[in-house]
């Protein structure tokens, strides 16, 4: 063991990472590299360096490419590597290649053919070493070139092989599924297979083809429950046990795929009702794995048709997660709520304490996890606090794209739950504020139109409430430095529209501050338009109203600017404005109508109002207007009628080739025929072309095909303009609809929820736990599901019911245990681990036939649970024999080679069965060996001819000690 | 699937980088950066997860684990699971401790190559393909055996080879 780990390298490389290593800034460690890339440019390109000199330099342009420099100069050099005999130097030229190129690189065709040679290669690691270089570097066009090979691969005798042809295959299926479409079947095949590291990694992909594909793998539900039975009852060999646990990632693969092929079935989740439940008992929860584990127990069974006595495991797992002092757990607690409350909305409240723990803790991650969690269970009741609590966070955080994320959130929330107008306009403020420019501008134009709509009810002084709230929030607003561009939009149309409607506030003051806006900030073109078009309509609202406008100097001389300015939209709304102030009170009344922004405006496409004037213009001898289509039309006929004008045009410039010359023959084909072969454009243009010099006739009629199909695609996208276009603002405005009624309902319960937080405030001094963390709790989970009836003691009374359901939960699952195995469910995880061993003991002293026996059994039990559908069953058992004739076997053999090589090589055998303890005691011992063998290390160096600095003895330190 | 494997130590610098969907060079150093980044600011006793989405695009989690001097980092999507991906580091790990006893960042520097076949036993394409230490092990030094049989030169100093024999 070992024999392989000292330094390959020599001292120029040891030297080079030592002095990279010591380098005290970017400058200088790119100035080391620049001078490697000289060495190494100028060593590369000699002729005859020998073969091990010129892998240790393809290994230090790797180093150097991984420290972000360029090493394309030596590619070449590595694919020509992968040629070479020796089977080290190939295997370094394939590390080499995989890490250098991607699979359009120029140099991947000259590799492809050593790939196709290796890959038949006798030897397996060569063979291993192609497969590796095939996932990383084959694309669409390249893979017929090695698939062959590779499906062959999938019977190699070799487990390591076959694992790696079947990874291959999946990338193939990942790069173009079309391509190996017709092989998928072989997934399904290795799932049968001998080793039970090649079933596992079959796993993987054929994870991804039922996430795409669910319902054509239902038939394997009963395999995957089989193989997940084994695994649990530690079938497989010892070597696969991690932390005492049996195979623990294979069992969180076979979850994730149950999980999957049980979502919204009924049938399929019987059958895996007991094996989930088995693991659940099982599961070690004082390892990491163990953890990883019943995570994903917890994700199976909120996924699949939901089971009561599952689903009250996994909230006990979830309770202990969230109870625990490590941060990965809580963070799993969180996410694992996440997906229960979505099937069992009452258990929050159990955990309502921890979840605001989690809230308050410095972890980032946790702390975002919870986000993501309040955002789940927001309702009417508590969207106050949770948005709240957003908000403060977005505040806090500079991470932009999360900031953006929250925002959309906060906006989302807000928008569905919102209990009053008043608090959604100054939830929208400081969501604006905040989160500035990073809010999506449809979100502006949204606020916008709900303030104009209102909450589309007839009450028209509710909406007048909400605009003149609206008004003051934003006149207030305005005083603050710096707002974002997007706000001020909103702020300066809203202005506009209603800054002078409800008489709170005098033109001269809101024209005052929308000139302040456009002063302050005048980089800012869009917001400037807003501002100017918002003091035409404030000017244009008291023109109608009958009163004098006197104009601001300071808003004179700004539309003198902007009379002036580079900007022709600006101009040009300063001249309308210009405009309107000269004009008397009536036109101004109809041209801009007060509160006016939700009316429809007609148009009228036709211009029929123009009718009169046409006629006139006509009778007096204009040309009547001829539409395009008719116009091109007659473009044609006029071709038709004057050959020798359409020739000398058509003898322009000519963008396609010419064709051959051909017999004419061709052109004598009528031009109908070709008319109507217009919608195959290929054979069309080389009609043309041989027809036109000898008859224009048929290359006017092909023109006119081909303006014809020009004319039909203008057709199609104007279809698809007008039908994109009104469906859009239809479902928008019933989305706005719906926000309202949400809003309006809610006023009710929340007033329910402010009392029951006032009887709570009453009776917090019983309890122990800080009176803000409670209220909390109170205005976020409390009134969630019951309202009015159970009011201060809420979360006393559902806790003190949560604790009865534990208990009464453990003498149940512990008399289950008991019949089989006398381990009490929530005992301290040594006495589990007693328990398992008897267990395993017994397995390999069971004669192969009874063990074929076992497999069976589950198959015939599930078979007569279904008591409806007995014929399903008896159709589906000889399925699962087919399935597994082959795996009893296998598992057979396994043991037996087991035996046989503990036999041969009992050293190899005792390291895998005592790995896992060695490492215990390893880490227990407190690694005194550890130090002697540091030193030994340096010392080494040192002999090599390399002086440790101060800086490198931490490069000995023990990563595990 | 696992989407990147980064190894690097507390001083930012990289020991191992191995990406799973090909990407440039600079956006490779621009990904390493702002991982370190983020490892950089986060407090000591906190979870070992990141939400990487800002840094990999949507669908991304990181896990890291910190050893002594070094920061091993896996990127990966929804397929896997987050605890279990902290395991994974540790079997890595704890293979490169039993393939170099009492592994330290030296080792894994100068065995560069080594420490990818090691890798590419685990992770094959972006998927796991084995988990057990001991499996890994096994492989790793057939591998070892024949290439050393292929290839009878010596590559290092004489005063080293004590080193080789361990």
């Amino acid at each position: 063991m070992g024999s392989q780990g000292g330094f390959y390298q020599s001292k120029e490389f040891l030297d080079l990472v030592k002095s990279i290593g010591e380098a005290r800034s970017k400058a200088e460690e790119d100035r080391i590299v620049l001078g490697e890339i000289e060495t190494l440019k100028r060593r590369i390109s000699d002729p005859d360096i020998p073969k091990f000199k010129m892998k240790e330099y393809i290994i230090r342009l790797v180093y150097v490419e991984m420290l972000g420099h360029d090493a394309s100069f030596g590619y070449i050099h590595a694919v020509k590597m992968t040629h070479d005999d020796s089977l080290l130097v190939k295997r370094t030229g394939y590390l080499a290649v995989t890490l250098f190129l991607n699979e359009d690189h120029d140099l991947i065709i000259l590799i492809v053919n050593t790939i196709q040679k290796d890959l038949k290669s006798d030897n397996y690691l060569v063979v291993c070493a192609a497969l590796n270089a095939v996932c990383r570097l084959i694309n669409e066009e390249t893979i017929p070139a090695v698939l062959p090979q590779v499906v062959e691969l999938l019977a190699h005798p070799k487990e390591a092989v076959r694992k790696k042809a079947i990874m291959a295959l999946h990338r193939f299926y990942q790069k173009s599924p079309s391509s190996v479409s017709h092989l998928v079947s072989n997934f399904r095949k290795r799932l049968c297979d001998n080793d039970p590291g090649v079933m596992g990694a079959t796993l993987c992909p054929l994870f991804e083809l039922i996430t795409i594909d669910v319902s054509s793998y239902k038939d394997l539900v009963i395999s995957f429950v089989s193989i997940l039975k084994q695994v649990a009852e530690r079938r497989l060999p010892k070597a696969y046990d991690y932390h005492q646990m049996p195979a623990p990632f294979i069992q969180i693969k076979l979850l994730k795929i149950l999980a999957l092929l049980g979502s919204g079935d009924k049938q399929a989740s019987e059958n895996m009702y007991t094996v989930v439940g088995d693991i659940f008992r099982k599961c070690d929860s004082s390892s990491n794995i163990g953890n990883a584990v019943l995570y994903e127990c917890i994700c199976c069974v909120s996924s699949i048709y939901p089971n009561p006595k599952l689903l009250e495991s996994a909230a006990d797992a979830i309770s202990r997660f969230l109870k625990s002092d490590s941060h990965n757990l809580k963070y799993m607690g969180i996410d694992a709520l996440g997906r229960l409350i979505k099937i069992s909305p009452e258990i929050a409240e159990q955990h309502q304490l921890a979840v605001i723990d989690c809230l308050e803790d410095p972890d980032d991650t946790l702390k975002r996890k919870t986000f993501e969690l309040l955002y789940k269970m927001t309702k009417s009741t508590n969207v106050e606090v949770i948005v709240d609590r957003m908000i403060d966070y977005m505040i806090s955080i500079n991470d932009n794209h999360y900031k953006t994320e929250i925002a959309s959130r906060c906006v989302e929330l807000a928008e569905q739950f919102a209990p009053s107008n008043q608090w959604f306009i100054l939830t929208m403020n400081k969501v604006f504020e905040h989160a500035g420019d990073l809010v999506n501008i449809k979100v502006a134009h949204n606020l916008m139109r709900l303030i104009a709509e209102g909450f589309g009810e007839d009450d028209d002084t509710a909406d007048s409430q909400l605009r003149s709230s609206a008004v003051d929030s934003y006149l207030h607003i305005l005083g603050e430095p710096k707002l974002p561009s997007v706000f001020l939009q909103v702020i300066c149309w809203v202005l506009g529209e209603y800054g002078t409607a409800d008489g709170k506030y005098s033109a001269s003051l809101v024209t005052g501050k929308l000139c302040d806006v456009a002063e302050a900030y005048s980089n800012d073109e869009t917001v400037k338009a807003y501002a100017v078009t918002a003091l035409m309509k404030i000017y244009a609202f008291e023109i109608a109203a009958g009163r004098k406008v006197d104009m601001l100097p300071e808003c004179q001389s700004l539309m003198e600017e902007f009379l002036a300015s580079h900007s022709t939209d600006l101009q040009q709304r300063a001249y309308e404005l210009q405009a309107v102030i000269g004009l008397d009170a009536h036109a101004v009344e109809s041209i801009m109508p007060s509160d006016a922004s939700c009316e429809d405006i007609e148009v009228d496409k036709a211009l029929s109002f123009l009718n009169g004037y046409i006629q006139d213009s006509i009778e007096k001898g204009a040309q009547p207007y001829i539409p395009e289509s008719e116009r091109s039309g007659m473009l044609n006929i006029s071709k038709f009628r004057n050959q020798d004008h359409h020739e000398a045009s058509s003898h322009g410039l000519r963008f396609e080739a010419y064709e051959l010359p051909k017999q004419t023959v061709q052109s004598k084909i009528p031009p109908a025929s070709l008319a109507s072969t217009e919608l195959v454009p290929v054979p069309e243009p080389v009609y043309v072309r041989e027809s036109y010099p000898t008859t224009t006739v048929s290359s006017a009629s092909s023109d006119a095909g081909s303006t014809e199909l020009k004319l039909r695609l203008d057709g199609v996208q104007k279809k698809w303009g007008r039908q994109t276009h009104s469906p859009a603002t239809s479902t928008s405005s019933s989305t706005s609809q719906k926000t309202v009624n949400g809003a309006t309902q809610v006023d009710g319960s929340n007033t329910s929820n402010s009392r029951t937080r006032e009887t709570y405030d009453s009776r917090k001094q019983q309890v122990e736990i800080t009176p803000e963390k409670q209220k909390l709790a109170a205005s976020l989970f409390g009134g969630s599901s019951k309202t009015e009836k159970k009011p201060a003691t809420g979360h006393k009374i559902s806790k003190s019911s949560s604790h009865m359901v534990e208990k009464s939960h453990v003498p149940k699952s512990s008399m289950e245990v008991a019949s089989e195995k006398k381990v009490p469910f929530q005992q301290p995880p040594d006495l589990l681990d007693f328990g398992e061993p008897t267990v395993q003991s017994n397995a390999p002293s069971v004669d192969p036939f009874k063990e074929l026996e076992d497999l069976l059994e589950p198959t015939t039990q599930v078979a007569s649970a279904e008591n409806h559908g007995s014929t399903a069953a008896a159709t589906k058992s000889p399925d699962i024999m087919g399935l597994y004739k082959e795996t009893p076997a296998g598992i057979h053999n396994k043991d037996d080679s087991d035996i046989l090589s503990g036999l041969s090589n009992p050293p190899v055998t005792n390291m895998l069965g005592g790995t896992t303890k060695t490492q215990v005691a390893q880490s227990s011992k407190g690694r005194r060996p550890n130090l002697k063998d540091s030193l030994q290390k340096d010392t080494l160096v040192r002999q090599m001819g390399v002086t440790p600095s101060s800086l490198n003895p931490i490069l000995f330190k023990d990563l595990l000690g | 699937m696992i989407k990147a494997v980064m190894v690097m130590n507390t001083q930012g610098k990289t020991r191992l980088a191995k990406f799973y969907e090909y990407l440039s060079v600079e956006k490779q150093q621009e990904l390493i950066r702002g991982v370190f980044a983020v490892l950089c600011s986060r407090a000591e006793n906190v979870s070992n997860f990141i939400d990487a989405e800002s840094i990999f695009g949507p669908d991304s989690c990181l896990v890291y684990k910190h050893f002594a001097t070094l920061y091993f980092v896996f990127v990966f999507d929804s397929s896997e699971n987050e605890l279990a991906v902290l395991d994974l580091i540790q079997v890595f790990v704890e293979t490169l401790d039993r393939c170099f006893k009492n592994v330290c960042e030296l080792d894994i520097v100068f065995n560069y190559s080594k420490v990818h076949t090691i890798l590419d036993e685990m992770i094959f394409g972006g998927q796991v393909v084995e988990t057990s230490s001991s499996e890994i092990m096994k492989a790793v030094e057939e591998i070892s055996k024949l290439e050393a049989a292929s290839n009878a030169i010596t590559l290092i100093p004489k005063s080293a080879s004590g080193w080789r024999s361990r």
